[in-house]
C-alpha cells in the first residue's frame, strides 16, 4: 500500500539515507556487534551526512526539518537491522530536551557538537531499583555552594560508553517525590563519573548499552536542565513522540522481516517445491501482511499526528504497545519460515529476533502503556 | 470512553444523515427486537419504514428512487445498524449489493421495474449464490438455466440466503452452460411469484436471530429470456466486480460492532462490583479493555482508511480482503474478551454482548471465508 503522509523532498532524504546505511553502517554492523559498540568515526559520518539533530533549528547546527525527517532516519536503521548506532536517541530524545528546556548558553555548548557527532548524548533515567517508576529514582544532587554534588548510580543507559553528555535525572529533594525531581547535564569529563559495564544483551549485539556511576561529581549549578524541581514534569512532555518512535522502528523492522521472509521462502525448496507455494506458508504469510498493513495504516497517522504536535498520549501508548507486540509476532513467524537457518546468526531474521524482544520493555513497558490506555477507558 | 481518535472522511451532511438513522433505528427497529426475533425476520412494515425514511438504495440514482448519495450513506446506515447489534435487517445486502447489481447491469426496463420498488421497501431483494455443495467455490455452482425458446428454465437448489423468506426478487446465480465453467455462469432475476420457486424453510442460526436466512429451491421455473442480468455468460464476472466494496460493509459493520461492545462492557465494568470495587478498577480488566481499544483503534483507523480509498476508486481487492479479514477476526476476540469480562450476565441473551457474540462467528464466515481472505492476500504478496 502506498503511503500518504511523505512528500517528494522527503523521499529524496530517504534515498540519501538509505544509500548512507548502505555505504557507512551495514558493511561494518558485524565488527560492531562484536565490539559491543559503534565507533565514533561513524557519528561523525553521520553527522556530516546530516543525519544526526535534523530537526534541531540551523542556528544550532540542525536543519530545521519536520519529524518525518526523523521517522525516515529511524525507518531506514530498522529496515537494515543496524540497531547498533543510538542516532535517534540522541537526535531525537537528548536534543529536543536541550533544545526545549536548556539555557542559550546549553543550547550553544552542546547542540551543534552534537549535529556533528563530536558529541554524543545520552539520558540516564532507569536505576538498578527504578525502572518505569520514575518516582523510585535515588540518585541524588545536592546543592553545595554554586555547585551540585552527585551520587548514585544508573544502568541500561543507551549510548552509555560513547556518551559524551548525559541528561541525568536526579533527586535535589528526595522528600518532594515527583517534585524533588531535576535533570542535570553531566559531561562526562568531569571527575567522579565511571563508566560501568557495557552490558552484554539479548540483542542490539552493537550498542553500547552501560551502567554509569556517580560518585561525589561536581557541575556548577548552570548544568541544571530546566528547571530545578521540573525535571519529572519536563520528562513527561514529550512522551508521546518517544514511544511512537518505539512503534516507528517496530513497524519498519516488521515490514523488512516479512519481505526478507517473503524472498526467502520462495527460493528455499522443501518436498520438491518452494516453500512459499505450500498453503500453510501463504497463510501465514498474508496474516502477517495483513497485521501490517492495519498496523502501518496506524502508525502512519499517529506519525501526521505528531508532525503536528497533536498525538496524545494515550494514542502513542496504543502505538507503542501494539506495534512492539506486533513485531514480536511478525518476527517470530518470519523466523519459523526460515527453518533452521533462522536461528542463524548470520541471517537477518536472527537478529532481528533477538533485537525485537526488548521493544516491549524498554520506553515504558508494554503493561506501562495498558495502564495509560486504561487511564482513558 | 474517550473518544478514539477523530474520523476524517465524514462531512457535516454525513453527519445529519447519522442522526437521522440513529433516531430511525431507535424508534422503529430496536423495540421490535424480540418479536423479530421469535418470528426468524423482520417484519415487511419496518422495510417500508425503512424506505419512507430514506435508507434503502441511498446510493441509487434520484431517477431510479434513490438519493444518488455516495457509499459514506450505506456506510452510516450499516454502522449505526450494527452499533445498536440490529442484525435483523437485511437493508445493506438489498440496498449495496443487489440493487448495484441491477444499477450496473439491469437494462433501462429492468431498473425502471426494481430499482425504485427496491427503494421504497416494496420489493425486497436477495442474492442466491451459495448451494448445499458450493460455497466460496462458485465455480461449483449446479443450478442450471437452459434455454427453450425465448425462455429460460431453472432448476436448483440454494442455501443460506439472506432476505430469504421476504425476498421478492432474487438475483439467482446459474449455469447457462454448464460445461464452460466460469464463463457458463448466468445472472438470472427470478422473481417470488414464479410457479415452481419455493421457500424451504428458514434456518436456525447460532446468531442473527431476527434475519431470515433461507433455503430456496427452483423447479422448472420458467422466466423470459429478458430476465437475465448483464447478459449470458457474464455471471462470474460481474460477481467479481464490486467484491472490493461488498467486503467493505462487512468490514465496516464489525468495525462499528466492536466499537459499540466496547463502550457498554467499559460502562458495565464501571457499574458493576466484585471483592467490594468496581470491575473495571480491576487491573486485569483495565489492561483487557486497553488492549480491546487498540484493537478498535486500528480497525476504525484502518477501515476509514480503505473507504477513503474506495471514494476515490483506489481499493484493490486483496486490501479489501485485508479489512475483512482483520476486522472479523479482531471483532471475534473483542466480543469473546467483553463476554468474558460481564461473566455469567454476558451469556445471557438479554444482553446485547451476548447476541453480538452470537452474531460475530458468522463474520469470519460469509462473504468469503477468512481462508478465501488469506488466499486473495497471498497471491498479491
Amino acid at each position: 500500500m502506498t503511503r500518504k503522509i511523505f512528500t517528494a523532498e522527503h523521499e529524496l532524504f530517504r534515498d540519501q539515507v538509505r544509500r548512507f546505511v548502505a555505504r557507512e553502517i551495514t558493511p561494518h554492523h558485524d565488527q560492531w556487534e562484536r565490539d559491543g559498540i559503534v565507533p565514533r568515526s561513524a557519528w561523525l559520518a553521520a553527522g556530516e551526512a546530516g543525519l544526526l539533530c535534523a530537526t534541531m533549528p540551523e542556528e544550532y547546527g540542525g536543519a530545521g526539518a519536520d519529524r518525518y525527517y526523523s521517522t525516515i532516519v529511524m525507518e531506514e536503521f530498522a529496515r537494515a537491522g543496524a540497531s547498533g548506532p543510538g542516532f535517534s536517541l540522541h537526535s531525537d530524545i537528548v536534543a529536543p530536551y536541550l533544545l526545549a528546556y536548556g539555557t542559550e548558553e546549553q543550547k550553544r555548548a552542546f547542540l551543534p557538537r552534537m549535529a556533528t557527532g563530536e558529541v554524543i548524548g545520552a539520558i540516564a533515567m532507569t536505576e538498578p531499583g527504578a525502572g518505569s517508576d520514575l518516582q523510585g529514582v535515588k540518585t541524588s544532587a545536592v546543592r553545595d555552594g554554586d555547585e551540585l554534588v552527585i551520587n548514585g548510580q544508573k544502568t541500561f543507559i543507551t549510548n552509555g560508553q560513547n556518551a559524551d553528555l548525559v541528561i541525568l535525572v536526579t533527586k535535589t529533594d528526595p522528600a518532594a517525590g515527583a517534585k524533588g525531581t531535576t535533570l542535570v547535564l553531566v559531561e562526562a569529563t568531569r571527575p567522579g563519573f565511571t563508566k560501568g559495564r557495557n552490558l552484554e544483551k539479548i540483542g542490539l549485539k552493537a550498542q553500547d548499552t552501560s551502567e554509569l556511576f556517580f560518585s561525589d561529581v561536581r557541575v556548577p549549578l548552570d548544568n541544571i536542565l530546566g528547571g530545578e524541581g521540573q525535571g519529572f514534569y519536563l520528562l513527561m512532555q514529550e512522551l508521546a513522540w518517544e514511544r511512537l518512535q518505539i512503534a516507528i522502528g517496530a513497524m519498519a523492522s516488521a515490514e523488512a522481516s516479512l519481505e526478507q521472509t517473503i524472498a526467502y521462502t520462495r527460493e528455499r525448496k522443501a518436498f520438491g517445491r518452494a516453500v512459499a507455494e505450500f498453503q500453510n506458508t501463504r497463510f501465514k504469510l498474508a496474516e502477517l501482511k495483513t497485521e501490517i498493513a492495519v498496523a502501518r495504516v496506524f502508525v502512519d497517522r499517529c506519525i501526521a499526528l505528531v508532525a503536528e504536535r497533536k498525538l496524545d498520549t494515550a494514542t502513542a501508548a496504543m502505538a507503542k504497545y501494539w506495534c512492539s507486540d506486533l513485531q514480536g509476532k511478525v518476527i517470530d513467524e518470519c523466523l519459523q519460515l526460515h527453518g533452521g537457518y533462522g536461528y542463524m546468526w548470520e541471517f537477518p531474521i536472527a537478529r532481528a529476533y533477538a533485537d525485537a524482544r526488548v521493544q516491549r520493555i524498554y520506553g515504558g513497558t508494554n503493561e506501562i502503556m495498558k495502564e495509560i490506555i486504561g487511564r482513558t477507558l | 470512553m474517550t473518544a478514539l481518535l477523530p474520523r476524517t472522511i465524514f462531512k457535516p451532511e454525513h453527519e445529519l444523515f447519522r442522526d437521522q438513522v440513529r433516531k430511525f433505528v431507535e424508534r422503529e427497529i430496536l423495540p421490535h427486537r424480540v418479536a423479530w426475533e421469535e418470528a426468524g425476520q423482520v417484519s415487511r412494515e419496518a422495510w417500508k419504514k425503512a424506505g419512507e425514511a430514506g435508507l434503502l438504495c441511498p446510493t441509487m440514482p434520484e431517477e431510479y428512487g434513490g438519493a444518488g448519495a455516495d457509499r459514506l450513506y450505506s456506510a452510516i446506515i450499516i454502522e449505526e445498524l450494527a452499533g445498536s447489534f440490529a442484525s435483523g435487517p437485511g437493508f445493506s445486502l438489498h440496498s449495496d449489493i443487489v440493487a448495484p447489481y441491477i444499477n450496473a447491469y439491469g437494462t433501462e426496463a429492468q431498473k425502471r421495474s426494481w430499482l425504485p420498488r427496491m427503494a421504497t421497501g416494496e420489493v425486497i431483494g436477495a442474492i442466491a449464490m451459495t448451494e448445499p455443495a458450493a460455497g466460496s467455490d462458485l465455480q461449483g455452482i449446479k443450478t442450471t438455466a437452459v434455454r427453450q425458446d425465448d425462455e429460460l428454465v431453472i432448476n436448483g437448489q440454494k442455501t443460506f440466503i439472506t432476505n430469504g423468506l421476504l425476498s421478492d426478487l432474487v438475483v439467482v446465480v446459474t449455469k447457462t452452460d454448464p460445461a464452460a465453467g466460469a464463463k457458463g455462469t448466468t445472472l438470472v432475476l427470478v422473481e417470488a411469484t414464479r410457479p415452481g420457486f419455493t421457500k424451504g424453510h428458514k434456518l436456525q442460526k447460532i446468531g442473527m436471530k431476527a434475519q431470515d436466512t433461507a433455503e430456496l429451491f427452483f423447479d422448472d421455473v420458467r422466466v423470459p429470456v429478458d430476465n437475465i442480468l448483464g447478459g449470458e455468460g457474464q455471471g462470474f464476472y460481474r460477481l467479481m466486480r464490486e467484491l472490493a466494496w461488498e467486503r467493505m460493509q462487512i468490514a465496516i459493520r464489525n468495525a462499528a460492532a466492536a466499537e459499540a461492545i466496547l463502550d457498554q462492557t467499559i460502562a458495565y465494568t464501571r457499574e458493576r462490583k466484585a471483592f467490594g470495587r468496581a470491575v473495571l478498577d480491576f487491573q486485569n480488566s483495565r489492561f483487557r479493555l486497553a488492549e480491546l481499544k487498540t484493537q478498535v483503534q486500528l480497525g476504525r483507523t484502518f477501515v476509514d482508511h480503505c473507504l477513503d480509498l474506495l471514494l476515490k476508486g483506489e481499493l484493490d481487492a486483496d486490501t479489501a480482503a485485508m479489512a475483512k479479514l482483520w476486522t472479523t477476526e479482531m471483532q471475534g476476540r473483542v466480543v469473546d474478551q467483553c463476554v468474558q469480562l460481564h461473566g455469567g450476565y454476558g451469556y445471557m441473551w438479554e444482553y446485547p454482548v451476548a447476541r453480538a457474540y452470537a452474531d460475530a462467528r458468522v463474520q469470519r464466515i460469509f462473504g468469503g471465508t477468512s481462508e478465501i481472505m488469506k488466499e486473495i492476500i497471498a497471491r498479491a504478496l
